[in-house]
């Protein structure tokens, strides 16, 4: 049954020496490659693909620069001699023509109409009452978080409160159940997503505190808070936004508060926030717009809105409770008046005085600042006065200002495709949209919020999702709004309109 | 080469006009008042554009050829002149 078997050996030779002999050949011939590349191929997608080198503006100035000093371009200029009345003359035609003014091209089914596409609400939140008092989308435009808390309560409260997110690509979306649900110790008054790292969420506290999460940590998705220490802002927190800082370009965590102070927090690895730069807005150091002297004593301003630029990272603007909207530097060296700046032993930074230029105050506090992202001198503010403004940064007096609402208007955006459009959010339960372009004081349409007239505390744009626009309400709802192509899609026009607007009525 | 610096200094100043490149048979850029990356985006698709609309037209006619081709988008127009060795393309926002 069983039998004995010899089996012929097998070898295996050793492969060792040959493959160190493959790494010596590539790496003797990698130089000769990369300088014919350069010399004589002139061929751009070759000379990166070949040599596996990032491909470099040196690089291709000199491939530009070979075939300039090389009269191998014969007949460029018989060519050019050739073809250039011709342009010229099309040019000039074109930039007469009003052929295509007002043409359109249908290439896909245009959405007519607005519609809520998302209801969305926390039950415990909404069982407790609490009112969404900020929101944000996060950089890949597919979830957004809500902060929950209290505008109408003035009081000191340790009422516990959450911040929720959903996520609007997810295809088991509950309206009724967020994603994650963080609970919070304090109810929270503003958050910000982190511009490119999708879990990371900022947030500022009533209490005063400022915080990040990350929500994906299961387990603490705290990843580091200011604590309750000395420096901390010891009034509400109303803003929060992510700036870069340093000198390698990491992100820093700004905040503001009604005590008048903006901090800068760095994220530390050990879970602490640590200040790295502090602000103080003081009444005396304010600059006075023209008009008005309203130094009434000393004081600090408290600050109820903040908005940074997208053009300009140095400035910054702030509105306060006051009715102030001032213009400020990150750059400033003046150290802010003593009173508040040293009120608190063993504070690490010098607190400087950033306000640069004061513009016409209003009544009321400002609830919202936005800058434009088509213009760089435009934005807009919103107040309790009801009205919105639209300002210039290089003069006082408001470029225009719109009646909105006749109750209070809580927040202001602008669209972020279309130079001439911006939403607010009124304290009557609707969302209106202007058009500047229309010449009209009213509004291109106006978004009821179906919550029974209470206010909107909120609103911003989808970043990616352009057609989407986020609200939230008083009851503790947020209405996710997709668009119609009228208040998305770009006239061909609307740039040079708003710089005419801006140029125009500055005058 | 003065010569046609002044020539391409003479179409930017045309109203309106954003950039010019100008691009060999084989679809190299070889001048350019435009950055890096969008000269050579645009050198290679405008490239087989004209390539592919020549064709269209002579295969539709081989007595016919283009001679000029513009396109016309929401933000800007395009306009290409040919020839056998090189292609002038000039970007314009006409409504600037």
């Amino acid at each position: 049954m069983f039998t004995d078997e010899t089996l012929e050996t097998v070898g295996t030779e050793s492969l060792w020496r040959k493959s160190r002999q493959f790494e010596h050949d590539s790496r003797g011939c990698q130089t000769t490659p990369i300088e014919k590349v350069e010399t004589e191929a002139q061929v751009v997608c070759c000379s990166e693909n070949g040599t596996q080198t990032d491909p470099d503006d040196h690089h291709m100035h000199s491939l530009f620069a070979s075939h300039e000093h090389r009269p191998d371009s014969p007949g460029l200029r018989d060519f050019l001699h050739r073809v250039e009345d011709i342009v010229i003359r099309e040019l000039t035609k074109n930039a007469k023509s009003h052929a295509f003014d007002g043409f359109e091209v249908n290439w896909e089914e245009r959405n007519q109409t607005v519609s809520c596409v998302h209801r969305l609400q926390h039950s415990e939140a909404q069982e407790r009452g609490l009112q969404v008092t900020s929101l944000t989308w996060s950089s890949t435009g597919s979830v957004i978080a809500c902060a929950f808390g209290r505008v109408d309560d003035g009081d000191w409260s340790t009422e516990k409160s959450f911040v929720c997110t959903w996520n609007l690509d997810r295809r088991g979306l509950d309206e009724n159940r967020p994603d994650v649900s963080i609970d919070v110790s304090a109810a929270v008054m503003c958050l910000a997503f982190h511009p490119s790292r999708p879990s990371l969420i900022a947030g500022g506290l009533y209490s005063g505190e400022v915080m990040v999460w990350d929500t994906s940590r299961t387990q603490d998705p705290v990843l580091a808070q200011t604590g309750m220490l000395a420096h901390t802002h010891r009034d509400p927190v109303y803003q929060v936004c992510w700036v870069p800082w340093g000198r390698r370009g990491e992100l820093a965590v700004l905040s503001a508060g009604t005590e008048g102070r903006v901090l800068l927090w760095n994220v530390g690895a050990d879970g602490k926030l640590g200040l790295s730069a502090g602000y103080a807005l003081v009444k005396q150091q304010v600059p006075h717009s023209g008009t008005l002297s309203k130094a009434r004593g000393s004081g600090c301003v408290g600050i109820t809105s903040l908005a940074l630029s997208p053009w300009d990272p140095d400035m910054f603007l702030v509105g306060s409770e006051g009715g102030l909207v001032l213009k400020c530097s990150f750059s400033t060296q003046t150290v802010a008046a003593a009173e508040i700046a040293t009120t608190s032993e063993g504070e690490s930074v010098t607190l400087l005085a950033p306000a640069q230029f004061c513009f016409s105050p209003r009544c009321g506090p400002v609830h919202s600042l936005h800058c434009s992202p088509f213009h760089r001198n435009l934005f807009l503010s919103v107040g309790t006065d009801g009205l919105a403004h639209l300002h210039s940064l290089l003069q006082p007096d408001p470029l225009l200002s719109l009646r909105v609402s006749d109750s209070y208007v809580f927040g202001v955006r602008w669209s972020p495709t279309r130079p001439l459009l911006f939403a607010a959010a009124t304290g009557q339960g609707s969302v209106q949209i202007f058009d500047l372009g229309r010449r009209s004081l009213r509004p291109a349409a106006v978004i009821d919020q179906n919550i029974k007239g209470r206010p909107v505390y909120c609103l911003e744009f989808n970043p990616r999702q352009t057609h989407l626009l986020a609200a939230g309400n008083a009851d503790g709802t947020i209405n996710i709004w997709h668009l119609s192509a009228e208040l998305t899609e770009q006239g061909s026009r609307e740039g040079a309109q708003l710089e005419q607007l801006a140029n125009e009525l500055a005058e | 080469m003065a010569e046609v610096e002044e020539t391409l200094k003479r179409i930017q100043s045309q109203k309106g006009v954003q950039g010019i490149i100008i691009v060999n048979a084989e679809g190299i850029p070889i001048k350019t008042t435009l950055d890096n990356s969008s000269t050579v985006q645009y050198a290679g698709l405008i490239h087989q554009l004209v390539m592919k609309a020549r064709s269209t037209v002579r295969d539709i006619d081989p007595q016919n050829d283009l001679t000029f081709l513009r396109v016309r988008s929401k933000k800007n127009e395009i306009m290409i002149a040919p020839d056998k060795d090189y292609f002038l393309i000039v970007i314009q926002n006409p409504t600037d």
